[in-house]
């Protein structure tokens, strides 16, 4: 077995013993800048246009609903179980698939849907990103296999940057073994440098902030 | 009498650009100085040090520390040379105590020739006039180890008749390298061409540095690809008049 | 110098498609890395740079405790870590698993530490089909080439390279538009991901307080590598290692901004474990293989060890001169540029390539952009001197020693040093540029020659300084 004698030849390597106390690592620097509630949504608008995504604001959940619906005018889409988009009625619209609570049957929805919908646990304002954590109410595929994702999020969980957002969550794994930060939609630029959206995973991302 | 400087004009000053010396001992004197040539000068050891022969660089090493040790100020028409002894001695005497004390007393007045006149003589505007349009190359030394970027510049911003036109991109390597030049020839002399294309392309006629090495190395491109472009030290173009 | 390294380093410069593709593609990333890390958009750069150096420091001067704690971490969450000391024990520990789970397929997402174990090579050598997913690297899985760059490996094909690859292989009609050839790409490769029993990603960070693995992307195949598949398997170097979730705010700033300019890459995923109750997908099975295949021996050498403190950013080879013009397969290891010709020495032996720490100008631009701080220049300088004291008495390096030696003998002795020069050029004749060509044979030789098959050389001034300065 490998592990102790990596670990052995670790220690010999640094001078430590095994067990020996370690002292404080270096303070964890988080800074949360000043930014109100219209400065974190202007700034998301920002960064997501740049990143030639969709931003738009809601005043209510039906209308973000309407938003939505527009979208799909006649795709397929399948929609997470986060609560909040049965609150707005998105759940309910026609051509939505959602409440799917088997992995098989979920995956084989998603890769034939056009869209997915999500709601987000929380979006960071200064990069224009959405933070997914994996839970009954959110699945990994419906952000990541259809061609595009549209992400429902009431506007008091956007934080103002990654430094809010993990003091918020110190330690995520607690509450999910998944946690995803998506910041824009899929691309690459593989090949001779030239930027091409959608590779694997969506080339359409709309945030409706409500 | 003004206050005393010594030269370490550096072994390729001393063998293949003179001028340049003579050029520096004249604008610091024209500052006001008493300038002195220790005449036991030879090298800094770089050559050695960078080839991976620690034991004979800290030999010449050794011989700059019982060179200078006496003088109260030096100054080096060189960025690379003077972040050798500044940056490098250090290391090379790491487990040497007594001679460690004496690179750090020696280490804090060895100056590169234009920090010194901006921020030890105080001086930007030294009188100097030529009619020319110039660009300025940043030896990697100097501005990386020794952050020289803006003590030139306003040097040279202060000669009469001069008009400074900057490389896109500045910050890029010659290609000198030391040993580097001939151990890997092509390569080197691939980046010298990258180089000049770029001094080239700014239209200056002349390419100013504070390193006499990247000047031998880009001098030496441009004279092979037929270019008009002069090379001068920046020392050259302050005591011009 | 290796008559291969020269080789190479020779094919790079003479092709002129090649030095357009590296310098264009390298430039262009260098720039936006500047835009994305200038005061006015990341006023506290320098301030993260030290935060993350330090934290790099702290890890790796405390790498077992870490280690011991992240493997806690993820047993707790009901993870495996599996300790491997070379490619040999990573490919067997894959295929003892595959075999016992009865899987067919894996798919990767892009991992550099894989390449280091030529993982691919090894798996398909068992029958275990094994597709990159990484656009780059799936190009390269096609044309049987590693990896040209640490963030963009495809950097030297074109899209003409990309069609008749792409034709050979995968037998579709030949297609030159880039959007098209990334359609064919996403489309051979959803079928892959769905097929796929086991993915296996690589790792950014190792969360030590979290049992965590981060992994950043743009694409999202290494998204779908660690989601689709029942089983999903990290290799990480077991550098890798940080304390704590928090400080990925350090480094998550920095990384994507280093890398392609970019403020966060598209997908950061942080995955502690198989998916848990109620989840509806993520793996069943998650397991981490720390991998040392050579690591350990960086550890001894305060110094050196910063080596490991890389996050792969790539960022000193977009700024090397020299990476840009030799290019990233004339490396003789999977790692290139300034990293490279650090770890590979000390990873395989500076006797590998002795002339690697060599091919620098030592211009220190790798280490002024590095985002951890990596003394690169200072430990190419102690590589040089390893180089030295471990070479062997042959004949070349006996020449360049004794003209050390005696260097170091003139250096010390001003007045031969005067003699020495004074005869020197009292031998040239002063005619100007091709003054050198007239000598004697004996010394038109070595440095000489190779100064002169690039450059010209100024003729010898009549009198050294020392000689105005008595004179004046």
């Amino acid at each position: 077995m490998s592990r102790d004698n990596i670990l052995h030849r670790i220690r010999t390597a640094i001078g430590r013993s095994a067990g020996q106390a370690v002292a404080d690592p270096p303070p964890v620097r988080l800074h949360i800048p000043e930014a109100d509630m219209e400065s974190r949504i202007a700034s998301m608008i920002v960064r997501i246009e740049a990143l030639a995504g969709k931003a738009y604001r809601a005043d209510t959940g039906k209308n973000a609903c309407a938003t939505v619906a527009a979208a799909i005018a006649g795709k397929t889409a399948v929609a997470s179980n986060a609560p909040y988009l049965a609150e707005c009625g998105i759940t309910a619209l026609p051509g939505v698939r959602s409440g799917i609570t088997d992995r098989d049957e979920l995956r084989q929805v998603c890769a034939a849907a056009d869209i997915g919908i999500t709601s987000a646990d929380y979006a960071l304002a200064d990069t224009g990103s959405l933070v997914m954590l994996s839970s009954p109410q959110e699945a990994r595929l419906v952000s990541l296999l259809p061609p595009a994702h549209i992400a429902v999020v009431p506007r008091e969980r956007i934080l103002t940057g990654l430094d809010e957002l993990f003091t918020v969550l110190p330690n995520p794994a607690i509450q999910t073994s998944s946690m995803v930060l998506i910041t824009g939609p899929s691309r690459t630029a593989d090949i001779e440098q030239i930027l091409v959206r959608g590779v694997h995973g969506p080339g359409q991302i709309t945030v409706i902030m409500v | 009498m003004g206050k005393r400087v010594s030269l370490f004009v550096t072994c390729i000053v001393d063998q293949l650009f003179p001028k340049v010396g003579m050029a520096m001992a004249g604008v610091l004197e024209r500052l006001g100085y008493q300038v002195d040539f220790p005449e036991n000068q030879t090298c800094c050891g770089q050559p050695a040090f960078n080839s991976g022969y620690r034991g004979e660089a800290r030999l010449v090493a050794r011989h700059f520390l019982d060179t200078f040790e006496s003088c109260e100020t030096i100054v080096v028409p060189s960025g690379s040379c003077t972040a050798m002894v500044t940056h490098h001695f250090a290391e090379l005497f790491a487990k040497d105590q007594a001679a460690l004390a004496r690179v750090h007393a020696l280490e804090k007045r060895v100056w590169e020739f234009a920090t010194f006149l901006t921020e030890v003589a105080g001086v930007e505007d030294v009188g100097a006039r030529l009619e020319e349009v110039v660009t300025f190359h940043d030896g990697c030394h100097g501005l990386r180890e020794l952050g020289i970027r803006d003590a030139p510049r306003r040097l040279l911003a202060c000669v009469r008749g001069l008009e400074l036109r900057e490389i896109e991109p500045a910050e890029e390597c010659c290609g000198f390298g030391g040993t580097f030049a001939v151990k890997f020839a092509e390569l080197s002399g691939a980046m010298a061409r990258t180089k000049i294309e770029a001094i080239e392309r700014t239209g200056a006629r002349t390419v100013v540095s504070l390193d006499p090495s990247c000047l031998m190395q880009i001098q030496g491109a441009l004279l092979r690809a037929g270019s008009s472009v002069r090379t001068m030290h920046l020392a050259e173009v302050l005591a011009s008049r | 110098m290796s008559a291969e390294f020269d080789q190479k380093i020779h094919t790079t410069l003479a092709d002129a498609n090649l030095q357009l593709a590296i310098y264009t593609a390298t430039g262009r990333l260098k720039e936006k890395r500047v835009e994305s890390v200038a005061p006015g958009i990341l006023p506290d750069y320098q301030e993260l740079r030290t935060q993350a150096n330090a934290i790099k420091q702290h890890s790796i001067e405390n790498l077992d405790h870490y280690l011991e704690e992240f493997e806690r971490n993820v047993e707790a969450r009901r993870g495996k870590v599996v300790y491997c000391k070379d490619a040999t024990e990573v490919a067997d520990f894959v295929l003892g698993l595959a075999k016992e789970r009865r899987a067919r397929l894996v798919v990767k997402s892009k991992s550099m530490t894989t390449e280091e174990v030529d993982l691919n090579e090894r798996l398909e050598h068992h029958g275990l089909e094994s597709v990159e997913t990484d656009l780059g690297e799936y190009i390269l899985q096609l044309a049987h080439e590693r990896p040209y760059h640490i963030v963009a490996p495809a950097l030297h094909k074109t899209r003409y390279d990309v069609a008749e690859i792409f034709t050979r292989t995968l037998h579709v009609p030949n297609e030159i538009v880039i959007e098209k050839q990334t359609a064919i790409a996403r489309r051979v490769l959803r079928e892959k991901f769905l097929a796929a029993d086991i993915g296996i990603s690589g790792a950014n960070f190792l969360v030590a307080d979290s049992g965590a693995v981060v992994i950043v992307e743009n694409e999202g195949n290494a998204r779908l590598t660690t989601t689709a598949p029942k089983i999903h398997i990290a290799v990480a170097g077991i550098e890798k290692v940080i304390p704590r979730a928090q400080d990925l705010a350090t480094f998550l700033k920095l990384l994507a901004r280093s890398a392609t300019g970019q403020l966060l890459s598209v997908y950061t995923s942080f995955l502690a474990g198989p998916r848990r109750p109620g989840e509806i997908d993520g793996p069943d099975e998650f397991y981490v293989v720390l991998l040392d295949n050579g690591r350990t021996k960086l550890l001894p050498d305060r110094t050196k060890r910063q080596s490991l403190y890389c996050i792969r950013c790539g960022a000193c080879l977009n700024t090397c001169p020299v990476y840009r013009k030799i290019g990233g397969h004339s490396f003789p290891w999977v790692y290139s540029g300034p990293i490279g010709a650090i770890i590979t020495p000390q990873f395989m032996g500076v006797a590998h390539e002795p002339s690697l720490p060599f091919a620098s100008s030592l211009c220190g631009a790798c280490g002024e952009v590095c985002p951890v701080k990596i003394d690169i220049p200072k430990i190419l300088l102690e590589l040089r001197s390893d180089v030295k004291k471990s070479e062997t008495r042959e004949k070349q390096n006996r020449i360049e020693k004794l003209a050390f030696r005696a260097f170091a003998f003139l250096m010390t002795h001003p007045r031969l040093y005067e003699l020495a020069g004074r005869m020197g050029a009292a031998m040239a004749p002063s005619d100007g540029g091709s003054w050198i060509r007239n000598l004697p044979a004996p010394m038109n030789i070595g440095p000489v020659r190779a100064w002169l098959s690039q450059r010209d050389l100024p003729p010898p001034p009549a009198k050294s300084f020392r000689e105005m300065w008595r004179r004046r």
